[in-house]
């Protein structure tokens, strides 16, 4: 270990904040040590107090939150000694943060430039002179193009990658010693947060930058971070390198994330994801003992009885708070599972030809007519010429980033827009043209949607029967209020829910049980075609797997195919049987999973393949970054919709041709100039090393 | 199915007003807008017990507070210019305030939530035209529109409650269809379109229950407004015909006579401005409760 003492040193800190009820602990009993040069990552799922370690670092809670004891040490000096005055120098100067939120980071009413130009005057009392060619100088560094143009931008116009640039060039013209990223990445498209998650890493080795990264995501922590600590319900439970923790966990918490995460190797039917049971306690209810014990599957009286010690491993670096991790073998924290077997795939429910949809927009260019009032319209081609087919039993998956045209497919399907052109049958009846005022109610409830937002998904106002016993009456499942009542409560013991909730509101439920009660209405209505969209993107890692095991399983029992729309690669790896990949309103790929997942692939699906992070050290993957942003819909490219971001761009006739669809073997399609044979030639994206 | 239907009913959560009081019990300043509400209620539904005289009946003009009366009675508030008892007339005329105003705020909610349901929702030209609509009433001086549609109209306790909600239901039109624009953009929305819901189930059922809370907290204030407004109608002649007692005709008929005999116009004064105190606390109350949910 280093000889230097540690840059940062947490010691027994305790931090809580302080409702009109009671004190609520959120931070308990909390050390960690980081040496100069180190990135540490912190995880753990929402609640578990890893941004109130960053906040209390920062010394920065809010009224009623404070530090109840310990020490936070930076080169030695308590920093929750330190008056307002004395923490506002080293705030900037020594350490800086960047949040999840880029848009919220930055001030809307100030240039680029201005907001830029004020961290070294402040700080370094820097000219103006100076300070503008030193914000220049590290956009440039923080790889943004054009740096001049972007520094007379307001924060509004540029895009959330360059966005969140900024706010790194920002944290770092200070040149803190040590930078706290509170999940940086979070709300960037897939293709933008590989970007990012390169430019954090570079900044490491290039700047010996001390770095805190949080992250509820392991396989982001995996491609950052050197050591990694877990923690659970405002406790850290485990810590060690990243390759001893990834390879050999040791507290259970820890075994169950992973288990909980979808890797390339496995496959929904031989190896389901096997969730944490139970939700994180309540921080006034927690319960004495391993916190983690009503959870724990390995879980014995002794562990129940007293608070648990931060135990150090002998002759390793890790550190784990568990009073059987030596005893407990990873098989002990696995239930015996059953492989399932293939849902039945039957006849095709839903085709397309040439669908599109295209909508009227104002357009932005002014000229005399414009300014007279007559308002000049373009078309947004949100979706152009998609062909896909979906049969019984089976689960497509639409994969692609934001404003690549998956949800306005979504919405044509289930009549909130109608299509502009082309053909969308379901069961045969064409429904493109037909909105949802007009289907008959066979077709209503034939097709239904879960929603991504669990927050959102269900009225406030009403109670869980009352809104899952509406969609039966409405679709004529039930007759008279009990018959709605009992097959109300037989839905929520289907979505494994107790008849409690009947009456419950959805504020009294946590974001996984939301969106059980989502895929209950879903289903309510015995649908033949369910929406997925993102259903699980906003919840926590344990959550996700329960919630897509569910999915699944009564996906089974029904045998409704399921059109999964999402961003998130392992998910889609997981769930579906055939994948659709799409790019700016067109279908680049599409194809079953393992030809979408194996070369031949579309240079977008293989740098999108190459972005998603994988939290496995077995697998390796090669780096692809793209370059520039998403053109704009209302002005795509005129031959192929991926040509200015195209890695594998052969030359003028992507510019100028829309490219035909390759069909091969197995109904394989990829839209791209670039022949088959040499597509197939190309590696695979990861490799998988034991 | 284990569960019979009382097991659940009695697990059924408290909901709706109750629940609006509940909390309100946290904060004092809604508590204290609250007594004095009720204890305004309290005079009006007792009021023939608490008046000593008959508010009508002409005894001693210019009697001052305490002062004896012919019958051997004491008038408690004093007696007004032509010898009615001013505490039996406050105590009947709270009778009119608490019957009027309430109404009057009732009827512009039920015109103002539907107009703005119709065009946070359905959008498009129905929007235009109300918020247009809305925007002409809202320029004009409300006073004066009361004043013309009165004396077009004549005087009525109907006129007057007409001529309130025209006056009120633009504003709230706008609070409506503000909250209906950002609801409507919610999942469980898309969701009852999905199912096909009709757009009157979509706008009563799905958008309004979740509006409740600023319009709970804009009635309350807006009463207020109302029951000013009744006084100030009544003072100017306007207001609920005579010879019945009422808040702002009492202020009004006294006014002259004010720097002598204040007590005759300061009761009826205190009285207007204790009530819409009450509701504006109730107001404040139910904000500072309804933010922490």
């Amino acid at each position: 270990m280093s000889q230097n003492p540690p840059l940062l040193e947490i010691e027994n800190l305790h931090v809580s904040y302080w409702t009109r009820a009671a004190e609520v602990p959120a931070v308990i009993d909390f050390s960690l040590s980081i040496n100069e040069g180190d990135t540490v990552g912190l995880v753990g799922e929402s609640g578990c107090g890893k941004s109130t370690v960053a906040m209390a670092i920062m010394n920065y809670m809010g009224t009623n939150g404070s530090i109840k004891s310990g020490a936070i040490r930076l080169r030695g000096r308590d920093i929750t000694q330190l008056n307002q005055n004395e923490m506002r120098i080293l705030r900037g100067n020594e350490i800086a943060m960047i949040y999840q939120e880029p848009m919220a980071s930055l001030n809307p009413a100030m240039t680029v430039a201005q907001q830029l130009m004020e961290v070294p005057i402040i700080h370094q009392g820097a000219s103006s002179d100076q300070s503008r060619s030193a914000s220049e100088q590290m956009l440039s560094d923080v790889h943004i193009p054009d740096p001049a143009r972007i520094m007379a931008s307001y924060p509004h116009q540029i895009s959330g990658g360059q966005q969140q640039r900024v706010v790194i060039a920002m944290a770092l013209l200070a040149n803190p010693s040590l930078l706290l990223l509170d999940e940086p990445t979070t709300a960037l498209d897939v293709t933008v947060e590989a970007g990012i998650v390169k430019l954090i890493r570079e900044i490491a080795d290039k700047y010996k930058m001390t770095q805190i990264y949080i992250s509820h995501n392991l396989g982001l922590i995996l491609q950052t971070c050197e050591r990694v600590c877990v923690m659970y319900s405002g406790q850290a439970v485990e810590e060690g390198s990243i390759s001893n923790l990834f390879s050999h966990p040791k507290h259970p918490y820890t075994h169950g994330l992973f288990n909980c995460i979808p890797l390339p190797q496995t496959d929904k039917n031989d190896a389901p994801l096997i969730p944490i049971p139970g939700q994180l306690p309540l921080p006034h209810e927690r319960p004495t003992g391993c916190t983690y014990g009503p959870r724990c599957r390995a879980f014995k009286e002794v562990c129940g009885n007293q608070g648990v010690p931060y135990e150090h491993i002998e002759e390793t670096d890790q550190h784990v708070r568990c009073r059987r991790w030596s005893e407990i073998k990873p098989g002990d924290l696995i239930p015996d599972k059953v492989p399932m077997e293939n849902a039945q795939i039957g006849d095709i429910v839903l085709d397309t030809k040439n669908l599109s949809k295209h909508y009227e927009v104002e357009g932005t260019s002014r000229n005399f007519s414009t300014m007279l009032g007559f308002k000049e319209t373009v078309a947004l081609k949100a979706n152009q010429e998609l062909n896909l087919s979906a049969r019984h039993g089976e689960t497509l998956a639409i994969v692609g980033e934001s404003g690549c045209g998956k949800s306005t497919f979504a919405k044509v399907l289930l009549g909130l827009e109608t299509s502009t052109s082309g053909e969308l049958t379901h069961d045969g009846a064409e429904i493109g043209t037909i909105g949802v005022r007009d289907r008959q109610q066979v077709q209503l409830a034939a097709l239904q949607i879960v929603f991504q937002n669990p927050v959102d998904t269900l009225n406030p106002s009403h109670t869980v029967g009352a809104q899952v016993g509406r969609v039966l009456k409405k679709f004529g499942i039930s007759h008279g209020k009990i018959d709605t009542r009992d097959k109300t409560l037989e839905l929520l013991a289907k979505v494994k829910l107790p008849d409690e909730f009947y009456y419950r509101l959805p504020r009294q439920l946590s974001g996984g049980q939301k969106q059980r009660i989502g895929i209950a209405r879903a289903f309510a209505g015995k649908p033949t075609l369910v929406v997925a969209d993102e259903p699980v993107s906003a919840l926590d890692v344990s959550v996700q797997a329960a919630i897509t095991e569910l999915l699944m399983e009564i996906q089974r029992e029904y045998g409704t195919t399921l059109l999964l729309i999402s961003h998130d690669l392992s998910v889609v790896r997981y769930l579906s049987d055939r994948v659709v990949v799409m790019y700016l309103g067109r279908i680049v790929e599409s194809g079953s999973r393992n030809q979408i997942f194996e070369p031949p692939y579309h240079p977008y699906t293989e740098a999108l393949l190459a972005a998603a992070p994988i939290a496995d050290l077995r697998v390796k993957k090669r780096d692809i970054i793209l370059e520039g942003t998403l053109p704009s819909p209302l002005d795509p490219p005129k031959g192929c919709p991926f040509t200015t971001r195209c890695p594998r761009r052969i030359g003028d006739i992507c510019d100028t041709t829309p490219p035909e669809e390759q069909i091969s073997v197995g109904g394989h399609r990829i839209a791209c100039h670039i022949p088959l044979e040499e597509l197939s030639q190309i590696d695979p994206v990861f490799a998988i090393t034991e | 199915m284990s569960t019979t239907h009382s097991d659940l009913v009695a697990k059924k959560p408290r909901r709706g007003l109750i629940a609006v009081l509940i909390n309100l019990r946290e904060s004092w300043v809604g508590m204290v807008g609250l007594a004095i509400i009720l204890f305004w209620v309290a005079v009006a539904l007792f009021a023939p017990i608490i008046s000593p005289y008959d508010p009508l009946a002409i005894q001693t003009p210019f009697a001052k507070p305490g002062s004896p009366a012919p019958d051997g009675g004491v008038f408690w508030l004093g007696a007004d210019h032509i010898g009615r008892d001013i505490l039996s007339r406050i105590a009947w005329g709270s009778r009119t305030v608490l019957i009027y105003a309430p109404l009057a705020t009732f009827c512009a909610y039920v015109v103002g939530i539907i107009m703005g349901l119709l065009a946070g929702y359905q959008r498009g030209w129905l929007d235009i035209l109300l918020s247009r609509v809305g925007d002409i009433i809202l320029s004009f001086p409300v006073l004066l529109l009361y004043i013309i549609a009165i004396q077009e109209f004549g005087r009525s306790n109907l006129n007057i409650v007409i001529a309130i909600v025209f006056g009120s239901a633009p504003g709230i039109m706008r609070i409506v269809r503000g909250l209906a624009l950002d609801i409507r953009e919610r999942e469980y929305v898309a969701a009852a379109q999905v199912r096909g819901e009709s757009n009157w189930y979509i706008m009563l059922t799905e958008i309004l229950p979740n509006a409740r809370g600023p319009l709970i907290v804009d009635a309350c204030l807006r009463l207020g407004y109302v029951i000013i407004t009744i006084g100030i109608l009544g003072f100017l002649g306007l207001g609920l015909p005579p010879p019945d007692p009422e808040w702002g005709g009492m202020i009004s008929e006294t006014r002259a006579m004010a720097m002598i005999f204040p007590h005759m116009t300061l009761a009826p004064a205190i009285a207007l401005s204790s009530l819409v105190l009450g509701f504006n606390l109730l107001a404040d109350g139910l904000r500072e409760t309804s933010l922490k949910d």
